[in-house]
C-alpha cells in the first residue's frame, strides 16, 4: 500500500483512489445530505476498511463512509509536521551534569497515525522545549536506549540499561535519570538496584501516568523532580520518582527494591510496600523520610553485575491450582520459580509431588505473600513446615517481582542453589529488610470518620 | 463620526458597518448519566469533601503547532484547584481514570437533534480533546466530537446555515479565580451536552436573539434536554467589516444578547477609528515603539493611594511609556468603556493582577500622581507631553508579565482587533477572558476508539424524531390557535396530543391549546404548585370536552382538581345538565337572590355565578344565560 493513502484498504481505499484524493489532500467530499470539507488523515491500521477520516476547517476528525460518498474534489494539501519545538539546551557550567537516559514511556510523545496511539519523542532540544524548567537545574544530556513501551521491557533492555548507567558514572555525571513506561518501571526498578551496586550517585526513574500530550500531564512535573533529584540529592540509591498525592504538589522517592505500581491509573500509583518512601521532592526542594540510605559520593567506583537467568517464573497461586502448572515449568527446564502464596505463604497439598519434583531436579523454588504486605511465614501451619521440607525457601518480604528479578540475578551468577540461596536471602538493596515499621502498611479506608476528617483537612 | 446609542441604531446602521453574528449554543442533554462515566448528571451542590491542586501546560496539537490560548494560559501560572464532592465526582473527572464508553442515550439524543437540523450524519465519530488550559476540565481538554455537519433551519425568508453540531462534555462552574489560584467545583464537569454552530449569517442584535430563541425552541421540542438556571449557555460570534471574528463567551439570558453584540460591533469599529487615528500619527505596527522601566524608588514618597499602598507592601512599580499614545487611552471602546480598560484587562487576566485599579495612566482625567511625579517619570522614560505613561505594580514576575502586556495591547491597537475571546458582563459591555483560540488546539482522543454510527441507529432514531418546530409553528399559524400558545405548544410535550386532537379526535384547534397551553398555567397560577399533567389526563380532558361531556366553563375547576389529585375520565364524569335540571336551578338561584339583591341592574351577572358555579361546567355559559334571560322576561311579565 503506498504511503500516499496510508492506513487505507478496501472501500476506502478505492473510493480515495478513484478520486485521486490522498492522505493531506485538502478535500470537499460530497455525500447526500451535504458537505464535509477538511484534510485527509492518514487512518489508523487496526480501524476497518469503511470509512475515510478527515480533520475539519474546525479541527475536528470525522470519519465518512466510503459508500456514501457521491464526489470528492481535491483543493490542496496541507502535511501535518509534527514536532516539539526544539531549543538548544543551554549549557551553565556552575550547574550539575546529568544524564537522561530514555527506554521509552511517555515523558514526551507524540502520535502515531499509524496506531493511532502516542509514541515517545526525545532529546535535549525535545524536551527543553516542552519543559524548559529543566534548564534552571542542571546540564542535561540524553541518549535513546530503547523506544519500547514497559511491557517489552527484557533482560536485554535491563543489562543494556545497566551498563549504559556505570559508563554514564565513570564519565562524572552527577545524576542518572532513566525515563521509562510505569507499567514494569518497579520490575526494572528493581533490577537495576542489584546489577548496578555501590552506585555514588542517584539512580532515578521516572514515567508518567498522563502522557505529556495533555495539559494535565504529570510527566513536566515528574521530570523536574526526578531531574532535581539526580542533580541535587544526597541519596545514591536507585529510586522511583513518582507522584505522592494526585495533586501537582510533590513527588516520593521509592527505593527501587520496596517500589509497586498499585493503582491501574491514578497519578499517584506507586507506592513503597511494607516500609516508608525515602524521601518527598517538590519543586523546591528534597525532604528525606529516613536517614538510612547510601549516601552521594565523589569517587566513581560502582559495580555493574549484569548476570540474569531468563528461566525463572512467578506462579500466582490460587484456590484449586492444580499440580501440571508446577509441572510444565518443571518439564521445560525452568530454574527458578518464585511462589506468590496466599497467607504467609501457603499453597495446597496436591501441588506438594510436583514441588518435590522441582526440588529433586534442583530448581530454586522461594515463597512470597500475594498480600504484599507482611512477611512469609512458613512455620505456623502444618503446610508450612511441609512445603520447607520439599524445598520451598521463605523469601522474608521480598516483594513478589523483585524476587523473580532477584532470583534471576541469583541464578545468572550460580548454578549452585546454596549459593544461590546464600544470594537470595542477603538483602543487597533493601529488598528484605529486617522490621516493619508500623507505618508501613497504611491503607487508609474512605468513609470511616476520622479518615474522611483527615482527607478534608488536608485536601490532597 | 461616533457610534450611535443603542436605542437609535437601525438595520441600515448595521448594514453599515457590516455587523455580522453567529452563535454556538452549548445545551446539557437529559441524561441520568454523565457523558464519560457513570457519574450522576444534574445533580449540584456546594458541599465537597476534598480538593486537588492541578496545574496546566500547553501541548502540541495533531498538526504540531501550540495553540495561542494555551500559551497565554500557561504565561498565567495559575494553580488550579478543584472541590471535589464524592457523590458527583468520580476518578474519571479528576483526570485519574481513563474514560469509559460514550453514554448512548446522549448520543442519541444528539443524533436526533443533527437530524432536525437536517445535517449531514457523520459515519463514524471521532473524539477529540479539545484543549481548555484555564483549568475549567482537569484533563485539560473537553472530550467532544461532531455527529453531524452542514444543516439549517428557516429563518425570516432565508435559512441559517448549522455549521455542526457535537456533543462533548461540560467544563467545572468557577468559584473564584484570584491572583495565581482558581477554584472550581466539579459536580456539572463531565454532563453532556450539544454545542450547535451556526454560521455569522445574523445581521442586527436582533437577529441573533430571535435566532437563539428559534434553535432553543428546536431542541427543546425533543423533550429530552435539560431545561432552568445554566442548562443552555450561548456564546456569540461578533464581527464588522475590517474587524475580527470576536467570541463572547458564556452569555446567560438569550435578552442579553442584543446588547452585548451592538457593544462589541462599536468597541470593534472605535477600534478600527483608533487604529486610523494612531496610523495618521506615524504609528504603525513596524514603528510602534515602547519603553518599561522600573519606577519602584520614583514613586516612594508618593500620595497616590494604590501605588504607595503597592510600595509600602514591597511591590515594584513599572512604568511603560507609550510613544506617541497621548490621549488615546482614553479612546472610547463601548459604552461608558475606554481604551484603557483592554489593557487593564489584560494585565489582569495575564500578569494575573486582579486587585483593581490594576493600572494607572498620564491620560487618566482624574486625580493619579502629582504633576511633578508624572515630570520625573518623563524624564525616566524619555517620554514627552506627546506619549503616555502606564503605570503597573505586582510582585517581580507578575510586573514584568503585566508590563510586557501593557505594551503587547498598545502595539496590536496599531493591527486593530486582536482576536480574542471575551465574556459577558452584567452592564452589556464585554471585557477580555483570553486570546481565541484556533484549530491548533484540537487533538484526537487516544483513549476512545471511533465509533460506527450504524444505518440501523439512525433508522430506529429517524422513526421517533418529532416534525421540526418551524413547521410545527407554521401549522399552528395556519390553525389560527392564540399567538401566545403558539411557542410555547411548539416545544411542549403535548404537541404531539395537540396534532392528534385536531387531526384525528376533531378538538377546535383553539380549544385544544388553550387546554394544553393556557389552563395548565392558570392552573399554576392559582395553585402555586406546577403539576405535570399526563397524557392520559390530558387525553381524557380533550375528548370529555369534544364530546360536550365538559364545557368550556368547567375546564378550568376541572384542571385544578386533577391537578388536586382527583380522578377524571371521559366515561365517569357527570353528565351535561339537562333542560329540566337548568330551570330548577335558575328558578332556585332567582328566589335566593330576590331576598338578598341590593343592585338589581347586576341580576344577570349574579345569576350565573351562582349556577356556573354549582353546575361546575356541566353545561355551557351561553346556554344558561340564554336561560336566565328568558326566565328574566317571563318575571317581569
Amino acid at each position: 500500500m503506498s504511503e500516499n493513502y496510508r492506513g487505507y484498504r478496501g472501500p476506502a481505499l478505492a473510493t480515495l483512489q478513484e478520486y485521486s484524493a490522498q492522505v493531506w489532500s485538502d478535500v470537499e467530499i460530497h455525500i447526500g445530505t451535504g458537505t464535509f470539507t477538511g484534510i485527509v488523515l492518514p487512518r489508523s491500521e487496526t480501524a476497518d476498511p469503511h470509512h475515510i477520516v478527515i480533520k475539519l476547517r474546525s479541527g475536528y476528525n470525522v470519519g465518512i463512509e466510503a459508500t456514501g460518498v457521491e464526489k470528492i474534489t481535491v483543493q490542496g494539501r496541507k502535511e501535518a509536521h509534527y514536532k516539539i519545538p526544539e531549543k538548544e539546551f543551554p549549557f551553565d557550567p556552575a550547574k550539575p551534569r546529568v544524564k537522561l537516559l530514555g527506554t521509552g514511556g511517555t515523558i514526551a510523545s507524540r502520535l502515531d497515525y499509524r496506531t493511532g496511539a502516542v509514541i515517545p519523542a526525545f532529546s535535549p532540544g525535545e524536551l527543553y522545549g516542552s519543559v524548559p524548567e529543566l534548564a534552571d537545574i542542571c546540564n542535561l544530556e540524553t541518549e535513546k536506549l530503547y523506544g519500547v513501551f514497559s511491557e517489552n521491557m527484557g533482560p536485554e533492555q535491563w543489562v543494556g540499561t545497566a551498563r549504559a548507567i556505570g559508563r554514564e558514572i565513570e564519565k562524572g555525571v552527577q545524576g542518572i535519570v532513566i525515563g521509562h513506561g510505569t507499567d514494569t518501571m518497579h520490575h526494572t526498578a528493581a533490577i537495576l538496584s542489584f546489577m548496578v551496586q555501590n552506585t555514588p550517585v542517584p539512580i532515578v526513574m521516572v514515567g508518567s501516568q498522563r502522557s505529556s500530550d495533555r495539559p494535565s500531564s504529570d510527566a513536566a512535573l515528574n521530570l523536574m523532580h526526578s531531574v532535581k533529584t539526580a542533580a541535587e540529592s544526597d541519596i545514591a540509591e536507585t529510586m522511583v520518582c513518582m507522584f505522592g498525592p494526585t495533586s501537582d504538589v510533590y513527588g516520593l522517592l521509592h527505593r527501587g527494591t520496596r517500589v509497586r505500581k498499585m493503582h491501574s491509573s491514578y497519578r499517584s500509583t506507586f507506592r513503597t510496600i511494607g516500609d516508608i518512601p525515602l524521601a518527598m521532592v517538590s519543586r523546591e526542594s528534597i525532604r528525606p523520610l529516613r536517614h538510612d540510605y547510601h549516601h552521594r559520593r565523589q569517587d566513581r567506583n560502582v559495580t555493574i553485575n549484569t548476570a540474569f537467568e531468563e528461566r525463572v517464573s512467578i506462579v500466582y497461586y490460587y484456590p484449586n491450582m492444580k499440580p501440571d502448572i508446577i509441572e510444565s515449568l518443571v518439564d521445560n527446564n525452568y530454574r527458578g520459580i518464585v511462589i506468590a502464596g496466599t497467607g504467609l505463604g501457603h499453597v495446597n497439598k496436591p501441588l506438594y509431588p510436583a514441588l518435590r519434583r522441582a526440588q529433586q531436579k534442583g530448581i530454586a523454588v522461594y515463597m512470597t505473600v500475594q498480600t504484599l504486605w507482611g512477611y512469609v511465614q512458613m512455620y505456623v501451619y502444618d503446610t508450612g513446615r511441609d512445603m520447607m521440607e520439599l524445598g520451598v525457601i521463605p523469601g522474608a518480604n521480598m516483594l513478589p517481582e523483585v524476587a523473580y528479578m532477584k532470583l534471576g540475578w541469583a541464578l545468572g551468577q550460580t548454578k549452585d542453589v546454596l549459593k544461590v540461596r546464600e544470594i537470595m536471602m542477603t538483602p543487597v538493596a533493601g529488598e528484605i529488610t529486617e522490621r516493619e515499621p508500623s507505618n508501613g502498611y497504611l491503607i487508609f479506608q474512605g468513609g470511616i470518620p476520622e479518615v474522611e476528617e483527615f482527607i478534608s483537612r488536608y485536601r490532597r | 463620526m461616533a457610534f450611535k446609542p443603542f436605542s437609535e441604531m437601525t438595520d441600515a446602521d448595521y448594514a453599515a458597518v457590516g455587523f455580522r453574528s453567529g452563535l454556538e449554543i452549548h445545551q446539557q442533554l437529559l441524561t441520568t448519566k454523565k457523558l464519560f462515566c457513570r457519574c450522576p448528571a444534574g445533580r449540584y451542590s456546594e458541599e465537597y469533601n476534598a480538593e486537588i491542586l492541578r496545574h496546566m501546560r500547553p501541548t502540541l496539537s495533531e498538526l504540531g503547532e501550540y495553540d495561542g490560548t494555551a500559551l497565554m494560559e500557561f504565561k498565567t501560572r495559575k494553580e488550579i484547584i478543584y472541590l471535589i464532592n464524592r457523590d458527583t465526582v468520580c476518578t474519571y473527572e479528576m483526570d485519574d481514570t481513563p474514560p469509559f464508553e460514550l453514554n448512548t442515550d446522549a448520543l442519541d439524543i444528539a443524533l436526533e437533534i443533527a437530524m432536525l437540523y437536517g445535517c449531514a450524519m457523520v459515519d463514524e465519530i471521532h473524539i477529540a480533546r479539545k484543549q481548555y488550559l484555564d483549568g475549567s476540565i482537569p484533563t485539560g481538554f473537553q472530550r467532544t466530537t461532531i455527529v453531524g455537519v452542514d444543516g439549517s433551519v428557516p429563518f425570516k425568508d432565508r435559512r441559517i446555515p448549522i455549521v455542526q453540531l457535537g456533543l462533548e462534555e461540560d467544563a467545572c462552574r468557577e468559584v473564584s479565580d484570584i491572583g495565581h489560584r482558581r477554584t472550581y467545583r466539579t459536580d456539572r464537569l463531565g454532563m453532556p451536552l450539544i454545542e450547535t454552530v451556526t454560521a455569522p449569517e445574523m445581521r442586527t442584535p436582533t437577529e441573533v436573539a430571535e435566532v437563539a430563541q428559534l434553535l432553543r425552541r428546536v431542541v427543546r421540542s425533543t423533550g429530552l434536554v435539560r431545561t432552568g438556571a445554566g442548562a443552555a449557555r450561548e456564546d456569540v460570534n461578533v464581527s464588522v467589516t475590517g474587524g475580527t471574528r470576536i467570541e463572547i463567551k458564556g452569555v446567560p439570558r438569550i435578552p442579553d444578547i442584543p446588547l452585548l453584540t451592538y457593544n462589541e460591533a462599536m468597541r470593534q469599529w472605535n477600534l478600527l477609528r483608533l487604529r486610523d487615528a494612531l496610523h495618521v500619527r506615524g504609528i504603525t505596527q513596524s514603528s510602534f515603539r515602547s519603553r518599561t522601566e522600573d519606577c519602584t524608588k520614583l514613586l516612594r514618597k508618593t500620595r497616590c493611594q494604590p501605588i504607595r499602598d503597592a510600595v509600602a507592601g514591597g511591590m515594584l512599580v513599572h512604568g511603560v511609556a507609550l510613544y506617541g499614545f497621548k490621549d488615546l487611552l482614553r479612546w472610547p471602546t463601548q459604552t461608558d468603556t475606554y481604551f484603557s480598560r483592554e489593557i487593564s484587562d489584560r494585565v489582569r487576566v495575564v500578569a494575573c493582577l486582579t486587585t483593581l485599579p490594576n493600572i494607572i495612566h498620564s491620560d487618566s482625567p482624574g486625580e493619579t500622581l502629582a504633576s511633578s511625579e508624572w515630570q520625573t517619570l518623563r524624564r525616566t522614560l524619555a517620554a514627552t507631553e506627546e506619549d503616555t505613561i502606564v503605570l503597573v505594580w505586582g510582585n517581580k514576575q507578575d510586573v514584568t508579565t503585566g508590563a510586557s502586556e501593557i505594551a503587547l495591547r498598545a502595539k496590536e491597537a496599531t493591527i486593530g482587533v486582536p482576536s480574542e475571546t471575551r465574556q459577558a458582563l452584567a452592564d452589556g459591555t464585554n471585557g477580555f477572558e483570553r486570546i481565541l483560540p484556533g484549530p491548533e488546539r484540537m487533538y484526537p482522543d487516544t483513549d476512545l476508539p471511533p465509533l460506527r454510527i450504524t444505518r440501523e441507529r439512525l433508522d430506529r432514531i429517524r422513526a421517533d424524531i418529532p416534525e421540526p418546530v418551524w413547521e410545527r409553528e407554521r401549522w399552528y399559524r395556519e390553525l389560527r390557535i392564540p399567538a401566545d400558545c403558539i411557542e410555547p405548544l411548539s416545544i411542549s410535550p403535548f404537541a404531539p396530543l395537540f396534532a392528534r386532537a385536531v387531526r384525528d379526535w376533531g378538538v377546535h384547534a383553539t380549544a385544544a391549546a388553550v387546554i394544553l397551553i393556557q389552563l395548565p398555567k392558570r392552573v399554576r397560577r392559582r395553585t402555586g404548585v406546577s403539576y405535570a399533567f399526563t397524557h392520559e389526563q390530558m387525553s381524557e380532558v380533550l375528548r370529555a370536552f369534544r364530546d360536550g361531556v365538559l364545557a368550556r366553563e368547567g375546564l378550568p375547576a376541572t384542571l385544578e382538581a386533577i391537578a388536586g389529585g382527583a380522578h377524571f375520565s371521559h366515561d365517569t364524569a357527570p353528565p351535561p345538565c339537562t333542560q329540566k335540571e337548568l330551570e330548577a336551578l335558575v328558578h332556585d338561584a332567582s328566589v335566593t337572590l330576590q331576598h338578598n339583591l341590593r343592585a338589581p341592574h347586576r341580576r344577570t351577572a349574579a345569576l350565573m355565578g351562582i349556577i356556573m358555579a354549582g353546575i361546575r361546567g356541566r353545561a355551557p355559559g351561553r346556554t344558561v344565560a340564554a336561560m336566565i334571560e328568558r326566565e328574566g322576561k317571563e318575571a317581569r311579565s
